[in-house]
């Protein structure tokens, strides 16, 4: 198993390198200077510039510059200083909890309501609640988060307020605990319930067809034992590994719903670093999302060895 | 645990003429999209205690459709019982509402599937699964239901199987895993066991042995046993009796010796001629000519006349009945006879 | 691949009979039995079957509309949203009448005629960016599934770097970097491509790998078959169907990602019509006035729900398994 993980780390490292290098390489192309942007509409002293672009190595050539960023990434944890001089780590720090905080209540939906549709629509296979509930999942997989994002911000953050008085549903801002995450939780998890509530019934529904669920009525369980301890142990194996991967694809693709619900996150964050050119920001904050994306993957092949046991890593 | 109103042991009496278990004029179709399937057409016949009944087909020929209505695992839908009687102990099974349906199956009636990697969960530990039996029919707790699993896998003689208890099934070989499951199917001591094809999917020497253990624990607990096979060659040192069928139904029916001394029915009789044997080295291997009926387009008249060496012009247009030969005997030809004699025209 | 889906077993015997697993005789299975073996009654079959799909017929109509839209969007509307006479910016805001069914913008313009002409450039993008990945990222996955070994671990490695980065996030990098370019709306489109061929790669090349082991490739190359045959005659046809249908869903995506980027201001840019670009504007005063941004919303999700429809239905056809 140790020997397992090492592998898989190292396996990792071309994908973190070639990942950060194509970002770096990208950003290194963004158009304007950024010591210009700095400086807004202020005269600068040109000797001043030329101290800064040293100091960022601004003179050098691209993968020396890249070499510069990621060794201070990899040795020291560094993830470089923004023009202004705060360190990146810090300036990202509240933006990647704001950010986490939305994926982890948009995974935590995903998979409640996934699975318990997906279970339910299995149940009932070819009755009228399944074709219901499939009906809806190609639905939710064809709004897009821009459509149904500004669709229950009017609905349910402000139609219910006026309705009901009272404002369940916050339609902007993080300042009210985990009751600001809901609605934009929803709305940024609304493909991935789609996705997983057909895994979850497909998942299930092959579970149900295999002879070790006819060996288990044939040992005179109940139906509910059947279905709920033989069945379920054996279709949810492969909702794991959709639901790790899904973490980093719901970070990574949470700039949009950032935006509607004003939330400031890290998709905001690179919004803003790529007009003022911040290199530093805008790649440490793809390269944070590649380790997340790295790491996701890597816990969820070790979960796999806990869930399935025919499954060994050597 | 609860026993239901039919428990009455043989030891008892009770029974009468009734015997164990008893198939009775049963029907079982599939609706599909292509239309009605009748797998099972009229299918009757009966187990006594200690006793051991091969029922003998090819695959389509309705044997096993029978043993999983017989344990009531069929999926109804698509499959459905239009017709027909399972009594067990003298009560049909078909009336019995579901939950006492679900006392009998795995405790009173059980079932060994041919594919033990299959048929055992792969994510639960074979201790895990045995002992499911004691934890759920007889309330035990998790250590004294691991015991009696140990118990068990010694008795289907697993070696070490105190080490063995937590392995997994993919952990084992062919032949301990069919162990495994035979363990599981008798751990409650059913009245009745069926083996759907225990054998065909090991070796040949494995195969032996599974027939021998199977043998033996019939002697020691007297329960009735079903082997279900296509293989005339595993049921002749185990079987008391032997039904064949071909396209739903039985065609032939009768003691094991009668059977394999002279058939009373042509596809029994291709069936033993389409067996290799030494003393006819050398010979070509006789084949029954033709393809299994289509169910959804059966033959009229006898369905096996489009393949058999002995039709005549009534066996196009008649259904042959179950002619009575002798005592237990019965053969679905109307030329019976001939086939006895022995001579193809 | 080279049995017809329908083949199941001649002999229900066992549980395996269900629904699903049971041979299917529609009317027209004497004519379809005739190509058997060939990939080509996949096809057939697929055919046959998507004809008889509701949501097949439902979305292939409204994909048809969309491309009439997207073409001729004169045939919709009288009003020229490109030409900015139209637009009067004392009726901004204005409710739906006569004239401008879906009312007017925040510059006075008219909703309808922008919705209408907004199909073009989604439409564009859509199904260019869906070409690209799909050639590129199918004949890498191709020739990485073919040949094997070095070729197929040096592509394999890449493509899982493209896998690691967000793709929301990097397109907008790579729009926001370029965009000045000059490159117009093909940037949002080259953006889309770079980062999403691998997904057809991956299934290409897993099609391939399942195809390659079967026994007529394996007999087409004992029988010195060139690699060239091996790989269009044999592999290609047994391994497109997943990539088609992947690709049809695909393109719902790519619209929304459009509209994402647009909306995000590095997508089409002003006074280029875009959905996405739309909703950007009527954003600000989305909570008094919200018809300006429902209308191109709800033109959207039909837009995307028309792929995502034809793209299940192709799949349902062509692997009844999966259903």
């Amino acid at each position: 198993m140790g020997r397992y993980i090492i592998r898989r780390l190292i396996q990792a490292v071309p994908v973190l390198l070639g990942a950060t290098l194509f970002i770096f390489a990208i950003v290194f192309a963004l158009p304007g200077d950024p010591i210009a942007a700095l400086a807004g509409e202020k005269r600068q002293d040109p000797n001043i510039v030329a101290i800064i672009r040293d100091q960022y190595h601004l003179n050098d050539p691209l993968l020396l510059q890249y070499w510069y960023y990621i060794s201070g990434i990899i040795f020291r944890g560094d993830f470089g200083k923004t023009f202004a001089g705060v360190p990146v780590t810090q300036l990202l720090a509240g933006k990647l909890q704001v950010t986490l905080n939305l994926a982890l209540v948009a995974l935590v939906l995903e998979a409640v309501i996934g699975v318990v549709l997906g279970l339910w629509a299995a149940l009932r296979r070819g009755r009228a609640t399944d074709t219901a509930i499939l009906a809806s999942t190609l639905l939710l997989i064809s709004i897009p988060t821009l459509v149904s994002g500004f669709v229950l911000q009017l609905w349910l953050g402000v139609w219910l307020k006026q309705v009901t008085g009272t404002e369940i549903f916050p339609i902007a801002g993080t300042t009210q605990g985990i009751k600001s995450y809901l609605l934009p939780g929803f709305v940024l998890a609304g493909v991935s319930i789609a996705y997983l509530t057909r895994l979850t019934r497909t998942s299930l529904v092959e579970t149900l067809r295999s002879d070790y669920i006819r060996t288990a009525t044939a040992k005179g369980l109940s139906r509910r034992r059947v279905i709920g301890r033989h069945g379920l142990r054996n279709a949810l194996i492969p909702l794991v590994t959709y639901l790790g991967a899904d973490l980093g694809n719901l970070m990574g693709g949470a700039v949009i719903t950032e935006t509607i619900f004003n939330l400031p996150g890290i998709g905001n964050q690179l919004y803003q670093g790529v007009y003022l050119r911040e290199q530093p920001i805008v790649v440490g904050i793809v390269t944070i999302l590649v380790l997340v994306y790295i790491v996701a993957n890597l816990v969820v092949d070790l979960m796999y060895a806990v869930l399935d046991p025919r499954i060994r890593y050597e | 645990m609860s026993k239901t109103s039919l428990r009455t042991s043989p030891a008892e009496g009770g029974l009468g003429d009734e015997p164990l278990l008893a198939v009775e004029d049963l029907h079982v179709e599939f609706v599909t999209r292509a239309g009605i399937v009748r797998a099972v057409n009229g299918v009757s016949y009966s187990l006594n205690p200690g006793e051991t009944l091969a029922v003998l087909g090819e695959s389509g020929s309705g044997k096993s459709v029978t043993a999983q209505a017989i344990m009531g695992i069929l999926d109804m839908p698509p499959a459905r019982i239009p017709k027909g009687e399972i009594r067990f102990r003298g009560t049909d099974l078909l009336k019995l509402s579901d939950e006492a349906r679900t006392q009998v199956r795995g405790q009173r009636i059980s079932m060994i599937f041919q594919d033990a990697l299959s048929a055992l969960n792969p994510v639960f530990t074979v201790g895990w699964q045995i002992s499911e039996m004691f934890r759920v029919h007889r309330g035990m707790n998790k250590r004294d239901a691991m015991a009696k699993a140990v118990e068990l896998m010694d008795r289907v003689r697993i070696p070490a199987a105190k080490q063995r208890v937590n392995d997994y099934p993919h952990q084992f070989s062919g032949g301990m895993r069919q162990r495994i499951m035979i363990a599981m199917s008798i751990a409650l001591d059913p009245e009745v066991l069926i083996a759907d094809e225990p054998t065909t999917a090991l070796d040949v020497t494995v195969q032996a042995q599974i027939m021998e253990l199977l043998a033996e624990l019939q002697r020691e607990s007297n329960m009735g046993l079903i082997l279900i096979t296509h293989d005339l060659g595993v049921v002749a040192d185990v079987a008391d009796k032997i039904a064949v069928m071909y396209a739903g139904r039985i065609v032939e029916n009768a003691p094991v010796y009668d059977i394999y001394r002279a058939p009373a029915h042509p596809y029994t009789k291709g069936l033993l001629e389409s067996i290799p044997r030494v003393d006819q080295k050398g010979q070509e291997l006789y084949a029954i000519k033709g393809l299994p009926p289509n169910l959804l387009d059966m033959p009229t008249g006898c369905a096996f006349h489009p393949r058999c060496p002995y039709r005549q012009d009534n066996c196009v247009t008649d259904a042959p009945p179950l002619y009575g030969i002798s005592g237990a005997r019965n053969s679905a030809c109307h030329y019976w006879r001939e086939v006895l004699d022995g001579d193809p025209r | 691949m080279s049995d017809t889906p329908q083949a199941g077993p001649a002999g229900p015997d066992t549980q395996t009979l269900t629904p699903e697993t049971a041979p299917v005789a529609p009317p027209s299975r004497g004519r379809r039995r005739k190509k058997e073996g060939k990939p080509a009654s996949l096809w057939t079959d697929a055919w046959h079957d998507l004809r008889r799909r509701p949501m097949f017929i439902f979305s292939l109509v409204l994909i048809a509309i969309l491309l009439i839209m997207s073409f001729w969007p004169s045939l919709f509307t009288s009003i020229n949203p490109l030409d900015a006479r139209t637009c009067d910016l004392s009726t901004a805001r204005q409710g739906p009448s006569a004239g401008h069914l879906f009312g007017r913008d925040n510059l006075g313009c008219d909703v309808y005629a922008r919705t209408i002409y907004g199909a073009g450039n989604s439409i564009l993008i859509g199904v260019s960016t869906t070409i690209i990945t799909a050639v590129v990222g199918g004949l890498l996955g191709l020739i990485a599934g073919t040949r094997g070994g070095l070729t197929d671990t040096v592509s394999s490695r890449v493509t899982e770097v493209f896998f690691a980065i967000p793709q929301i996030l990097g397109a907008l990098l790579i729009t926001a970097t370029f965009r000045d370019k000059g490159l117009g709306i093909w940037i949002v489109v080259i953006a889309l491509s770079v980062l999403a061929w691998p997904m057809t790669f991956r299934i290409m090349r897993a099609a391939v790998i399942t195809a390659r082991s079967q026994d007529f490739v394996i007999a087409a190359r004992a029988l010195g078959a060139s690699q060239s045959r091996i790989m269009f005659g044999h592999l290609l046809p047994n391994a497109i169907a997943p990539v088609i249908v992947v690709s049809t869903i695909n393109l719902g995506g790519f619209i929304a990602a459009e509209a994402a980027l647009s909306f995000l201001g590095v997508g089409v840019q002003s006074p280029d019509i875009s959905w996405g670009l739309m909703i950007a504007d009527a954003r600000s005063r989305f909570l008094e006035a919200p018809l300006p941004l429902v209308f191109p919303a709800v033109f959207l999700s039909i837009t995307v729900l028309a792929f995502i429809m034809m793209g299940d239905a192709v799949r349902d056809a062509l692997d009844p398994k999966l259903r």
